[in-house]
């Protein structure tokens, strides 16, 4: 459908639309207009992602003097795929009836492990020997290596694609990851590095929140991206752990031990260069033949001519080819300082001291038996006096490391991961004063007999990452189904929105049924609290609960524990009690686990054995990997059980540390910090069974704290909207009535589009019977 | 063969697993002569023929050597194995020439049907095929047992249910149980501290199917290296080492008993099949690709303790094993269904079973290809909003129907209620078209796909529900009582006996016509036979019961008939002993129950099972007519030829 809001068309590729997501589209464009920031929370199911593209593509293209181009964030790249998908569907739209002028050009990014197409490259294991192996046969050096020997392998892919220079190019179009690998092999180009390429004249790029917001990976790939750009991101109730997770760095035993293996080889690399460079003298060379052979000649030079740069103040050569390009510097762009680097380590050698009294120095930091706090202030000035390395020098850290192994040609960088993360700790204690916190624990609490010393530097100003996009792009659109309370995001990432809403969700019917349980079926309280948590009343509890309901609810069910020890425990309990041995007989049981893969594949043999009617139970963690990106819409999840609140671990020395600066910086107080993060997390674990009106499902908190008013009134208003009073205090017979109530309403056939009082689904022709004034009417 | 006697070389043997008596084998037209090479040997037979009662064989071609197999008639057997299969060829034709001069079953012994010698695997299949259907164990006692037909000709219209293949596909084949096979428990004996394990084909089969890696053991270890019980007793070893979760003494004995490290380590045959599959996965939920996009988390950047992370202890890892991770695989398993479909017998073939089907699925899953197609159809169902847009069309299943009856009586509902009121309009439409104006639209229509080529769909769906309603009514009609609940048809509300015979007679006749009709055209005398006496006296006499004219003057005429028959036939003996039954007791039997049923039928529905009877009545109408029509050509033209092929 088409159609107008103020001066702008918007093409939408459906033939009808929410009303929520029309309202949605206008307070955005009034966003757009006012160039300014917006914050925007609607719940999960009212298609958020087609009413933002193709509000932001249709404004753009109706105004082809001054285009903006869309910057989307997921936070996965499963996401990043959905996204493309939906984007492709309304390109096709858009193309039907506007014509060649809606052509665009969208493409995803992402690493070359999911971008590469070379088979021996992508034999490697995990993500940094993809990179280094990419590295390994297309780095600068290296190619030049290969042109005089054909027998140095390079990648026929980049190859290609530097023959074809200009003339590779994407023809306009909607990429996902898997179209841009089929193209790539199509036309013998590498992938990644076209993708790389054409992010600069796309007109809309779908990458992870981390290739804006952690500076190391946004150095490189988001440097040139125009003003007049729209920033979304998507599901961002989490945005500020992931701003803080960005500045964050962890040391450990494992760390420097790796950090000294890392700084012997070096040392010998150099060693193997030095010796050529006193026989060559101290003025350039062009020697050439001696018994090194050119090669260790043109090393011995490089080495010189790096030293002459680095006086010259340029911590970093201009324009590095785009295959040579590291991580870049873990500090935000605009803290970097454009200056000479210190002269104390400016030769290799030198520097090289350097860290190893730095590696030196935090292992005695380590040797500690209790838990220390330190303020990055005061943990430069003690490295200063004990290890004679001052403030500015450990800022220049990183860029140093990076411009040494450029120098010395290193294309194994996966094996230098340790020593760069020593100077990515260095780099970020040398620049920011405020806002972390340096924090020294010899064990985990929760194992104190096993001794596992960590140093961490740990962010606690969400703001502080995210700064730069604020400042660099005219618009930032902020959006989840979950940011209550909304007016707390603002102040976590301290800026300003022009607009700020909430919208509710305008049901055809109660399509959603919410219920607290608080006791079990023998009548005695369920809950997850410390001292609660192990009785095995609760855990029988817990068990009959969800053996009841997969007796009684159809396809698939989603239980959500808060930790993973927790949910390993009460699994084991109901194996051995044969719990879990009646709930098979009902579903098949598939279960999250810490290996990535692995919960992957139970994932998809989930969403088969609810395809083929078999019917499943998915056991998840709050917090883990699937809560935060997985749907379970459809028959993929018609209830969801939420045992316990999922609470952070609040003994956490880092999480206190945090609470600490939140309340000192912002006045936010802790209590209300802890709720408010376990009941968004609750809130997105729930929020997932639901995508569309026609779809339906239940929610089970199954704890008796959700019965208090002040942790329940934390939950998103479309929530609390169908949590009826009747539901609020509910034992396990009573939810299986509801449950058997709610399901039997849910089977019988209904109008889509509502009663004729309040329209839940809008044509085109509703839309244009209102003016711009009635559709407030109706919805508010 | 003329003179009267053959001599081969052979071994006998009593029994088949006997290795069996070298010798030579001398038959002659009295009796079967078999000497030992070796004297001493006890091997030495002398039988009359005229104790022998009938002779099997082994095909050729078959895995099976050639052997000839003589029954005599205390149910006893001697077996010969011949060299080759000519030896063997000539030994039966000169039995079968024996046995037919003695016994003097028929003329020609060779026009018995060739499956006459039948190995016991089909015969153990047609004894369960019967045993399983009552229905087609009735007929086959009426018609089989009682001589009518023989056990050939029974079998003959039913290749379809011998097909063993056949016979596979369309019965449901069993999946995994859900439990899990940790559930297995050990039974004591409560004094000592020994545990038993009772282990069936099919928790080996679930162990094997779950654990690839102990799989694997059992195929090299055993039974080379251990025995089949030690390599059980070791895996009940490590399970309980996995189930004490002490990782610690898993490692200190795993490093001591390599072969019981192979329980305790991790699966590599696992984490390289998931490595495959996961390249498989739904993108939309490849949470594998994030961890390649994550560069926040490169190893010690992020939070590395918050106590969102869990802590593991990192040594010992390899023995490490959790029950989510068991529990995942099995209902995986389960998911993934049986692909083993023989019948368990012993570990070692459940082993090998699996591992063909395995290395079947591997190759398949090779030349499967390129699923990106089917992933990206994935994507965008899981994107796309359902009620914001006209319902799309759902993938098609093809119909398979199981029941005909059940799911005609239940569509019967569908086309009375759609087409209910429709109907007499479009009976009507029918009735006043012309062939002028059918052949007119025929044309018409040709020439729309002439010009544009054929549509997608050919026909309108709306047409297509039409006619198919239509037909189904007048499928069923006959069955359906108007207006009523579709479960309940006229049958239903007869009384239950009188609905099991009338369906029992209706199979039986349906039966005879078809192997009536199947011997048409008359080319070998056999056919003749066959046609003559057997069937078209017992439609005779079905006709003229279901005619309900049970006059005394008609079953005198149709007596005589048979006697007729019977009187140019009297070399055959079974046909006659045949004919007597059926003119003598079942004929009486059969009418009795025929006006039994008559009578008993409620009035109100006697309309209805008149009509039930008229189409049997029409298609014996047409046999008959048929029959006789043949007959007077035949003898039209038996005046040239006397005796026809007799």
């Amino acid at each position: 459908m088409k159609f107008q809001i103020e001066d702008v068309t918007v093409y939408f590729p459906y033939d009808h639309i929410y009303p929520e997501q029309y309202s949605y589209m206008i307070e955005l464009k009034r966003a757009l207009d006012a160039k300014g920031h917006c914050l925007l929370e609607m719940p999960t199911g009212t298609g958020k992602t087609i009413a933002l593209l193709s509000l932001i593509t249709s404004y753009s293209l109706s105004k082809p003097q001054s285009p903006i181009k869309l910057i989307y964030c997921t936070r996965t790249v499963h996401e990043m795929e959905k996204t493309l998908a939906e984007l492709k569907l309304l390109h096709n739209y858009q193309i039907k009836h506007l014509g060649p002028q809606a052509r665009i050009l969208a493409i995803g990014l992402s690493s070359r492990k999911n971008l590469c197409v070379n088979p021996t490259v992508l034999a490697a294991e995990n993500r940094d020997s993809v990179d280094a192996g990419c590295r390994k046969l297309t780095a600068s050096w290296v190619r030049a290596m290969a042109a005089e020997n054909p027998n140095v392998p390079t990648c026929q892919f980049f190859e290609n694609y530097e023959k074809a220079a200009s003339a590779a190019v994407l023809p306009p179009g909607v990429y996902t990851l898997q179209d841009l690998r089929a193209f790539g092999k199509e036309k013998g180009w590498c992938p990644y590095f076209l993708a790389r390429h054409m992010v600069q004249f796309a007109n809309v790029v779908v990458y992870s929140y981390q290739y804006l917001l952690d500076p190391k990976v946004a150095g490189i790939i988001s440097k040139e991206m125009q003003k007049e750009s729209v920033v979304v991101f998507d599901e961002a109730h989490n945005i500020d752990n992931v701003c803080i997770e960005a500045l964050s760095v962890s040391v450990r035993r494992q760390t420097l031990e790796g950090a000294t293996r890392n700084l012997n080889r070096i040392s010998q690399e150099i060693d193997s260069r030095k010796n050529l460079f006193h026989k060559l003298g101290p003025k350039p060379t062009y020697a050439v033949g001696l018994f090194h052979g050119r090669f260790k000649a043109t090393d011995a030079s490089r080495l010189r001519s790096e030293y002459n740069r680095l006086v010259e103040g340029l911590a970093l050569r201009g324009n590095l080819p785009i295959t040579d390009t590291w991580l870049s510097n873990p500090a935000l762009p605009d803290d970097i300082l454009k200056e000479a680097v210190p002269g104390n380590i400016r030769r290799a050698e030198h520097f090289l001291h350097v860290l190893r009294r730095l590696v030196q120095y935090l292992r005695g930091r380590l040797e500690t038996d209790n838990v220390e706090k330190e303020s990055p202030v005061g943990f430069v000035a003690s490295i200063s006096s004990h290890a004679g390395i001052d403030q500015k020098t450990l800022k220049f850290c990183y860029d140093r490391l990076h411009s040494l192994m450029l120098t010395l040609e290193i294309t194994d960088t996966d094996e230098f991961l340790h020593i760069q993360t020593i100077c990515d700790f260095a780099t970020l204690i040398g620049t920011y004063a405020r806002g972390f916190s340096i924090i020294i624990e010899p064990f985990d609490e929760r194992m104190p007999h096993i001794p596992d010393p960590v140093l961490q530097l740990s962010c606690h100003d969400a703001s502080l990452a995210i700064k730069p996009v604020f400042d660099r792009f005219q618009s930032v659109v902020i959006t989840s189904g979950t940011l209550s309370p909304i007016d707390l995001y603002p102040r976590l990432l301290n800026f300003h929105p022009v607009v700020s809403r909430s919208f509710t969700m305008s049901l055809t019917r109660d399509c959603i049924c919410p219920m607290v349980l608080t006791r079990g079926s023998d009548q005695l309280p369920v809950s997850t609290k410390f001292d609660m948590r192990s009785d095995p009343g609760v855990v029988r509890n817990y068990g009959k609960l969800l053996l009841e309901m997969v007796s009684v609810v159809p396809d698939g069910i989603v239980c959500f524990f808060v930790s993973y020890s927790y949910m390993d425990g009460i699994i084991n309990t109901w194996n051995d009690s044969g719990i879990l041995k009646e709930i098979m007989q009902h579903k098949l049981v598939f279960i999250e686990t810490q290996d990535v893969v692995e919960t992957t594949l139970a994932l998809d043999n989930y969403r088969r054995a609810c395809d083929c009617g078999r019917g499943a139970v998915f056991f998840s963690v709050a917090r883990g990997k699937v809560a935060e990106g997985i749907d379970f819409d459809r028959h993929y999840g018609r209830l969801v059980i939420m045992f316990g609140v999922p609470f952070q671990y609040t003994l956490s020395k880092i999480l206190l540390a945090r609470l600490e600066y939140l309340r000192d910086t912002f006045q936010i107080k802790e209590g209300d910090f802890l709720t408010f993060d376990a009941l968004r997390q609750a809130a997105q674990c729930v929020g997932r069974v639901i995508r569309s009106k026609a779809d339906y499902g239940m929610m089970i908190f199954a704890d008796k704290r959700y019965s208090r008013h002040d942790k329940r009134s934390k939950l998103p208003s479309w929530i609390l909207s169908h949590l009826r009073d009747a539901n609020l205090n509910l034992s396990t017979d009573m939810a299986l009535h509801i449950a058997r109530e709610f399901l039997r309403k849910m089977a019988q056939p209904y109008d889509k589009t509502g009663g004729s009082d309040r329209k839940t689904l809008l044509s085109q022709e509703d839309l244009e019977k209102m003016g711009d004034g009635s559709v407030h009417e109706m919805l508010y | 063969m003329a003179s009267g006697h053959v001599t081969k070389r052979a071994k006998y043997k009593t029994t088949i697993k006997d290795p069996g008596t070298p010798g030579t084998l001398r038959m002659t037209l009295e009796k079967i002569l078999f000497v030992p090479h070796n004297p001493k040997s006890a091997g030495k037979l002398d039988v009359e023929f005229r104790f022998i009662k009938g002779q099997k064989h082994t095909k050729e071609g078959s895995s099976k050597p050639p052997w000839l197999n003589l029954t005599n008639n205390q149910n006893g057997s001697f077996i010969f194995e011949f060299e080759n299969y000519s030896d063997l060829q000539d030994c039966r034709d000169f039995v079968g020439k024996v046995l037919a001069k003695s016994g003097e079953v028929s003329e020609k012994p060779t026009v018995t049907y060739p499956d006459e010698q039948l190995s016991a695997a089909e015969m153990e299949l047609r004894i369960k095929l019967l045993r399983e259907d009552s229905e087609l164990q009735k007929l086959h006692k009426q018609f089989v047992l009682s001589g009518v037909l023989t056990e050939a000709e029974f079998w003959a219209t039913r290749k379809k249910l011998l097909d063993r293949e056949a016979n596979k596909k369309t019965k449901q084949r069993l999946g995994f149980k859900s439990a899990m096979i940790s559930d297995i428990k050990p039974s004591t004996d409560g004094r000592t501290n020994k545990v038993t394990f009772n282990l069936t084909p099919e928790i080996i089969l679930q162990i094997f199917a779950e654990k690839p890696a102990v799989h694997r053991a059992f195929l090299t270890y055993v039974p080379n290296k251990m025995s089949e019980r030690d390599f059980w007793t070791k895996y009940f070893r490590a399970e309980y080492l996995h189930s004490t979760k002490n990782s610690v003494a898993a490692a200190a004995e795993a490093a001591e008993d390599e072969e019981l490290a192979v329980f305790l380590k991790q699966d590599d045959i696992l984490a390289s099949e998931s490595r495959s599959k996961i390249r498989r996965v739904d993108p939309t939920l490849d949470m594998d690709a994030d961890e390649g996009d994550d560069y926040t988390h490169l190893p010690d950047h992020g939070i590395f303790r918050d106590g969102s992370k869990e802590v593991t202890e990192s040594e010992n890892e390899l023995y490490r094993r959790t029950l989510s991770q068991d529990i995942n695989r099995h209902a995986a398993v389960v998911l993934e269904g049986r692909a083993v479909d023989v019948e368990l017998e012993d570990t070692r073939s459940v082993a090998e079973a699996l591992a063909r089907s395995k290395q079947e699925s591997s190759t398949k899953g090779e030349s499967y290809g390129d699923t990106s197609r089917e992933r990206l159809d994935r994507v965008s169902r899981m994107t796309e909003i359902e009620d914001l847009q006209a319902p799309n069309n759902l993938p098609l299943a093809p119909l398979c129907i199981k029941d005909p009856r059940d799911y005609f009586d239940s569509q019967q509902v569908n086309a009375l209620r759609t087409s209910g009121d429709e109907l007499a309009g479009t009976e009507q439409i029918k009735c006043s078209l012309s062939s002028q104006e059918v052949y007119g639209s025929l044309r018409e229509s040709i020439s729309v796909i002439k010009a544009m080529g054929l549509k997608d769909p050919i026909v309108k769906p709306e047409v297509a529900h039409q006619v198919f309603d239509a037909l189904t009514q007048s499928i069923s009609t006959t069955k359906y009582n108007i207006g009523k609940n579709p479960q309940e048809s006229v049958l239903d509300r007869l009384p239950k006996k009188i609905k099991e015979e009338l369906l029992h007679h209706w199979t039986s006749i349906l039966e005879l016509l078809r192997h009536f009709w199947a011997s048409y055209p008359i080319t070998t005398s056999y056919l003749y036979t066959k046609v003559n006496a057997a069937l078209v006296l017992t439609l005779l006499s079905y006709q003229k019961l279901e005619a309900g004219k049970q006059t005394e003057g008609c079953h005198v005429t149709y007596l005589s008939t048979a006697r007729v028959v019977l009187s140019n036939y009297p070399q055959v003996p079974f046909i006659s002993s045949l004919l007597f039954y059926l003119l003598g007791s079942s004929d009486a039997k059969a009418s009795y129950v025929w006006m039994e049923i008559k009578g008993s039928v409620p009035s109100d529905l006697r309309h209805q099972v008149s009509l039930l009877i008229r189409p049997m009545h029409q298609a014996l109408d047409a046999a008959i007519q048929h029959y006789e029509a043949d007959m007077q050509k035949r003898s039209a033209r038996s005046g040239e030829r006397p005796n026809g092929y007799a």
